[in-house]
């Protein structure tokens, strides 16, 4: 015998809600549907505990392509219902025992979800991530303090001491860089955060990320949003930049106190 | 429709580029570490997603795959830590600099190589 429980993807307001949905399959390759209470709604699925319980989680988060797949899924069906109306992302991996603790939940914390709503309302999440050329920083820092070399010992040492130097002066011209940017990109945008950078490898990209920024774009102006970051794309030589979204706000939704 | 098929959620890729699919660090940083964390009446106790994510980090960073995703964004930026990445160009410099000497030593090699044959045919 299998036991379910209710996977959760997001709040929604209560208007139209079948609608929004219809059509939707989840992480378990489940119809989506609402449960609605309070004024909101929650887009959910039934899942299996079998795989998405506890110890089932604790199992399967270890395996990166199981976690990809959900990711995905789980993604989809936010991103789908993104496409007609405000949306509150919920964190991967929400699950609830049954309906009646979600129902309960939402009349809780009505008054929340409407400000998340609203605040998230013709709005879209934009991603842009700044990679800097450092080795071509460095070699600038490095010739600006050139000198006649020989082979000796000490000049050894002051052109490793050199490196070291361009080396420091090339993370600080990068964050320089990173800081300009994301201070252009929020004149043009509602709100804006830096996010740890990711690794290097990243999808076998050069160069090192020195902004990993997400920003909160009204509609209106995402075409002019597009445009800002690609022109600071050209204006910055050795600082190329990755426009991703829009999104679902995912990283503005959960504001909420 | 599919849920999950790349082709239904073209966006993401360069600032020029026309969208393309949206890689899958990217999903997993927002789906894993933002939307909203509902405490409370939570059927599935390690939802304590806080918790949940930095096991899942911890596992996903044990892994070589990980890397090939990218999915490593918890780590700290380069020029605040520096270690890392100070290593790892240090790493590149000294990698150049074996291929330097190797390449000299080459052209040397060849060079005496020519010699060799110059005074063959004397």
């Amino acid at each position: 015998m299998s036991v379910n429980g209710v996977w959760a993807y997001a709040v929604i307001g209560g208007d139209a809600t079948e609608d929004r949905i219809a059509g939707l399959r989840g992480v378990a390759g489940e119809s989506v549907r609402a449960v609605a209470a309070g004024g909101v709604a929650a887009a959910v699925g039934t899942v299996e505990l079998g795989e998405f319980g506890e110890n089932a989680l604790r199992r399967n988060l270890e395996d990166l392509d199981w976690v990809a797949a959900k990711a995905r899924a789980h993604d989809a069906v936010i991103t789908a219902i993104s496409k007609s109306g405000p949306v509150i992302p919920v964190r991967m991996a929400t699950v609830y025992l049954d309906d009646t603790h979600v129902a309960r939940l939402l009349e809780d914390r009505r008054d929340d979800f409407m400000a998340a709503l609203h605040r998230v309302a013709g709005r879209e999440e934009l991603g842009v991530k700044a990679y800097a050329d450092l080795k071509s920083l460095m070699e600038q820092a490095d010739s600006a303090t050139q000198e006649g070399e020989n082979g000796s010992g000490t000049a050894y040492l002051l052109r490793r001491r050199r490196q070291l130097t361009s080396q420091q002066e090339a993370y600080r011209v990068a964050a320089e860089e990173a800081e300009h940017i994301h201070a252009a990109l929020l004149k043009h945008a509602v709100d804006g955060k830096r996010k740890p950078a990711t690794d290097r490898s990243l999808s076998g990209r050069d160069g090192w990320m020195v902004l990993n920024g997400t920003y909160l774009v009204e509609q209106g102006v995402v075409g002019l949003f597009r445009e800002t970051v690609a022109v600071l794309d050209l204006s910055t030589a050795r600082i190329n930049l990755e426009l991703t979204g829009p999104w679902p706000p995912y990283s503005f939704a959960g504001d909420m106190s | 429709m599919t849920i999950g098929d790349d082709s239904l959620v073209p966006r993401g890729g360069g600032a020029l580029a026309s969208p393309q699919p949206a890689n899958l660090a990217d999903i997993l940083e927002r789906v894993l570490d933002k939307g909203i964390v509902i405490a409370g009446d939570i059927q599935v106790n390690l939802l304590d997603i806080e918790l949940l994510t930095i096991k899942l980090r911890l596992v996903v960073a044990s892994l070589d795959t990980a890397r090939q995703v990218g999915i490593d964004w918890w780590e700290h930026d380069p020029w605040l830590t520096g270690k890392s990445s100070k290593l790892q160009i240090e790493n590149e410099r000294l990698r150049e600099r074996i291929e330097q000497l190797e390449s000299g030593d080459g052209e040397r090699r060849a060079i005496r190589r020519r010699s060799a044959e110059f005074e063959d045919e004397r």
